[in-house]
């Protein structure tokens, strides 16, 4: 077990290296900060002093060199803009975005798994075909367009709930479901695919034949073993919705949250704050792949047992 | 004695349209072995979990009958009772053992867990009660080191200590009726011995009933007081297993015992050549245990270990042994589909080993293997005529106009119609499939043909026919074989010589005869006690005390 850990830690560390150096090159693919930030209005001298001052003009080996230094040293620069270490600027983001993903999170497993069970077990009646249909549509519609719906239905008409900003739970209710609107039937479907596999396991039999009832044959045998392929699934989900999926919905709904700082600090190639919360959203990715990697092989002992 | 402990009557199951068991009844006393025996699609899985009502999830319905279970002096009918009162009755009054053990357990649960359920579910016991209650069944169902297994999962333990621990959850709460279900079809001789053995006595200090389901006539002769024959969901005949054995009456009861191959019958083959087709020398195979993140890699387990063997033109060769003595790992090691460590392997003159990969190639067309599960080692996607000449195309034997000539002439030697080539491999039984297999082997013409556990899936009377085939192209055709398989009463009938196979070593080779007649080997002497006589137990002195697995052979005889 502790090589199996130390393996995927190792896995991550490299996955890390690689990642830094990516947003290093990616993030200059798209031209001279100065001309930006500064605009038509400047002397050549001055251009050529503040390109000095920032460390444009030395070779690209040596800008990354650099750069490499200070990512282990844990210094990631100033913000081009606010002058404010990027830092600290990404962290104050970075609660919302995370506080935004754990509650839809949260909400997709709720519903989702219990869905996929019930699909599963009912998969010939009107149960199942129901319970399919909806995740279905939820796979078809778009988070932005739950989101302008809910917000035209429950903010504009009905005016039940704030629409904008992350000030109370109430605030969280609209974004967690227009974000959750895909996972969940992602999910359904996969937790119904998982068990449907299991449900015709011969140690099934065996568990009902002990004369277990129903539904522990299903929750303590059943959905143990499902669980193993789910765990990958979610993981791989999750990790997208902290990649990208946030982006949008943050959007919509004005959250002061990392989606809508990646954005904007990509329009002002705001480098120094950009290559932070490329790095942060990669790390939190990355750990998310590095957990699914260790439940996984606590889910499953065969796994757990021939590596170490 | 009282009544029977299970009686069951005119039992009626379908699926969908299609009646599998047609008006089944008999009955069952306590301390009493009742055998279910019938092939495969005769109805005899679907009876049993029809008394256990599962056949309900299997998609099966009970159309008609009663299935009584004996309760004091009064009788419950199993198809009245609701769930609740079901999952009261499973695995307490009723428990079942399930022919595959690799699958029927959790894999992701503890044995001492799973085990322990029935305890906390039936008995009402807490965890840790019910913990030591499981230690205490796998003691009584002879495990070893029952503490330690406890918090072991299934896939770290043996198929024959897998199927104790499905036998000590059945056998839990000391039921009045045990259904096994071919419970030792998946495992080898000696462990189905040792397992037979086991529920024989387990039934003496218990005293339930066993309804003990079958295809094997010498498991039959081992288990039975009384035998029912089942074909096509009927019953053909009902017997005392003597006077089965001795005057079968029906005549499919008479072909059944017929197509038992039984040790000591002798060989049917013809006399072989003398030139060498195959000579092994000094084979050795090692599987390199997998490298750790900060370790060299090991030095691995030797799967075989110095083999030494030959087959002449003309001759079969028998290899038997339990499973994981390394038999498959030496076939696949001959022909290069895995790496030999050291050692030189000749095929007809020409070295296989050593040579390069395009060399390879070409020499594999004189050998050609077949595969134990007919059903996962032919494409369901091809035409029969595409797919047993596959082999002939690679090596470029037939043009593509000639190829459905060509596997018309195949399908005819194996034995089926020419029409066969137009279809696909689904819509043939196992033992047509079986012989498509050996079609596809022969359309390269080899010198030698592989046969890993070729029959083992099959019927007894299906396996009777493919083996004949085999025997037949022999000698017709001078067809070099290896034979392997873990029954050596098929071996027998198959094989010139036979090579014994323990933990990755021949132990002793020699002519069929002489080997089954004079083992000198112990180990030998042991793989041929374990193989069931085919005599009934009861007409017999004295069952042969059999001892637990795990106590090794040395190998210097």
């Amino acid at each position: 077990m502790l090589i199996y850990v130390l393996r995927a830690l190792v896995k991550m560390a490299v996955t890390l290296l690689v990642i830094v150096t990516l947003v290093f090159f990616a993030t200059r693919l798209s031209g001279n900060p100065v001309d930006f930030v500064l605009g038509d209005g400047i002397s050549r001298e001055d251009r050529e002093l503040l390109i000095a001052y920032y460390g444009l003009d030395a070779t690209i080996g040596s800008q990354y060199w650099r750069y490499l230094v200070s990512v282990f040293s844990g210094e990631f620069g100033l913000s081009f803009l606010e002058r404010r270490p990027v830092s600290q600027i990404v962290f104050e983001r970075a609660w919302p975005s995370l506080k935004l993903l754990l509650s839809a999170i949260s909400f997709t497993l709720i519903v989702s798994v219990p869905l996929g069970i019930l699909a599963a077990i009912y998969r010939t009646s009107i149960i199942g075909s129901v319970v399919m249909v909806i995740a279905f549509l939820g796979y078809a519609v778009p988070a932005f367009i739950i989101g302008i719906l809910l917000v035209l239905i429950f903010g504009y008409t009905l005016n039940w709930l704030p629409v904008i900003g992350d000030g109370s739970a109430l605030h969280f209710i609209m974004p967690t479901l227009a974000i959750s609107g895909m996972l969940v039937a992602a999910i359904t479907r996969f937790t119904r695919n998982a068990m449907l596999d299991v449900l015709s396991q011969d140690y099934m039999r065996t568990a009902r034949a002990k004369g277990l009832p129903e539904w522990v044959v299903i929750l303590k045998h059943g959905l143990r073993n499902a669980s193993i392929t789910l765990l990958s699934v979610i993981g791989l989900q999750i990790a997208g919705l902290a990649a990208s999926g946030s982006v949008v919905v943050e959007a919509i709904f004005a959250w002061p949250g990392i989606g809508d700082l990646l954005v904007r600090s990509a329009i002002l190639r705001d480098y120094p704050v950009l290559q932070f919360a490329v790095l942060s959203v990669a790390i939190v990715v990355i750990v998310i792949n590095a957990a699914v990697d260790i439940a996984y092989a606590y889910a499953d002992p065969r796994i757990r047992l021939a590596k170490g | 004695m009282s009544g029977p402990v299970l009686a069951v009557e005119d039992l009626r199951i379908s699926f969908g349209t299609h009646e599998a068991v047609k008006g089944l009844s008999f009955e069952i006393h306590a301390r009493e072995t009742l055998a279910l025996v019938g092939e495969s699609g005769s109805g005899k899985s679907a009876t049993a979990l029809a008394i256990l009502r599962l056949i309900e999830r299997e998609g099966g319905t009970i159309r008609s009958g009663r299935i009584l279970l004996a309760d004091g002096d009064a009788n419950q009918d199993l198809r009245q009772l609701d769930d609740a009162q079901l999952t009261r009755l499973r695995g307490n009054a009723i428990s079942m053992v399930f022919q595959e053990p690799m699958t029927s357990l959790n894999p992701v649960l503890k044995i001492g867990d799973q085990v322990a359920e029935v305890f906390i579910r039936h008995r009402g016991l807490s965890r840790r009660d019910a913990l030591k209650a499981a230690q205490e069944t796998l003691d009584q169902v002879r495990i070893p080191e029952p503490a330690r297994r406890l918090d072991q999962y299934p896939h770290e333990l043996s198929g024959g200590l897998r199927q104790r621990v499905m036998i000590a959850m059945a056998l839990a709460c000391r039921p009045r009726l045990l259904i096994c279900d071919e419970p030792t079809t998946a495992l080898d001789v000696t462990t189905q011995a040792e397992i037979l053995s086991l529920i024989r006595s387990l039934q003496a200090e218990i005293g339930m009933g066993v309804l003990f389901i079958t295809h094997d006539m010498g498991v039959v002769a081992e288990m039975a007081d009384r035998v029912v024959v089942l074909r096509h969901g009927e019953k053909i005949e009902e017997a005392a297993v003597e006077d089965l054995f001795a005057r079968p009456q029906a005549a499919y009861s008479k072909k059944l015992m017929a197509a038992t191959p039984k040790l000591g019958t002798g060989s049917s083959t013809r006399a072989a050549g003398t030139n060498m087709v195959l000579e092994v020398d000094g084979l050795s195979t090692r599987f390199a245990s997998k490298a750790g993140l900060f370790s060299k890699t090991s030095q691995g387990v030797l799967a075989v270990n110095g083999v030494s063997i030959k087959v002449a033109r003309g001759e079969t060769l028998g290899l038997v042994g339990e499973s994981g003595c390394g038999k498959s790992t030496l076939a696949r090691s001959i022909l290069r589909l895995i790496e030999p460590e050291s050692g030189t392997v000749l095929l007809d003159g020409k070295h296989l080993t050593g040579s390069s990969k395009a060399e390879l190639r070409q020499s594999r067309k004189e050998a050609q293997m077949i595969f134990q599960d007919p059903y996962a080692s032919l494409n369901p996607r091809l035409p029969v005529h595409e797919l047993i000449t596959e082999p002939a195309r690679i090596h470029g034997l037939v043009s593509r106009k000639d190829q459905k000539e060509l596997a018309a002439q195949l399908v005819a030697r194996v034995g089926l119609e020419t029409d066969a080539i137009h279809r696909f491999a689904h819509q043939f039984s196992g033992g047509q499939r079986q012989r498509l297999c050996i079609a596809r082997a022969l359309s390269v013409e080899p010198k030698l043909i592989v046969a890993d556990e070729a029959v083992s899936a099959l019927d007894v009377s299906i396996a009777r026919q493919i083996t004949d085939l085999m025997l037949e192209l022999q000698a017709r055709d001078g067809l070099a074989f290896l034979f392997i398989s873990h029954d050596i009463a098929v071996v027998e009938r198959v094989s010139h010589r036979i090579a014994v196979m323990y933990r990755g070593e021949i132990v002793e080779t020699g002519p069929a005869g002489q080997l089954l007649a004079a083992p000198r080997h112990a180990y030998t002497r042991r793989l041929l006690s374990a193989v069931p006589s085919g005599i009934p137990v009861r007409s017999r002195k004295q069952a042969p005390r059999v001892f637990a697995e795990d106590a090794p052979v040395s190998l210097s005889a």
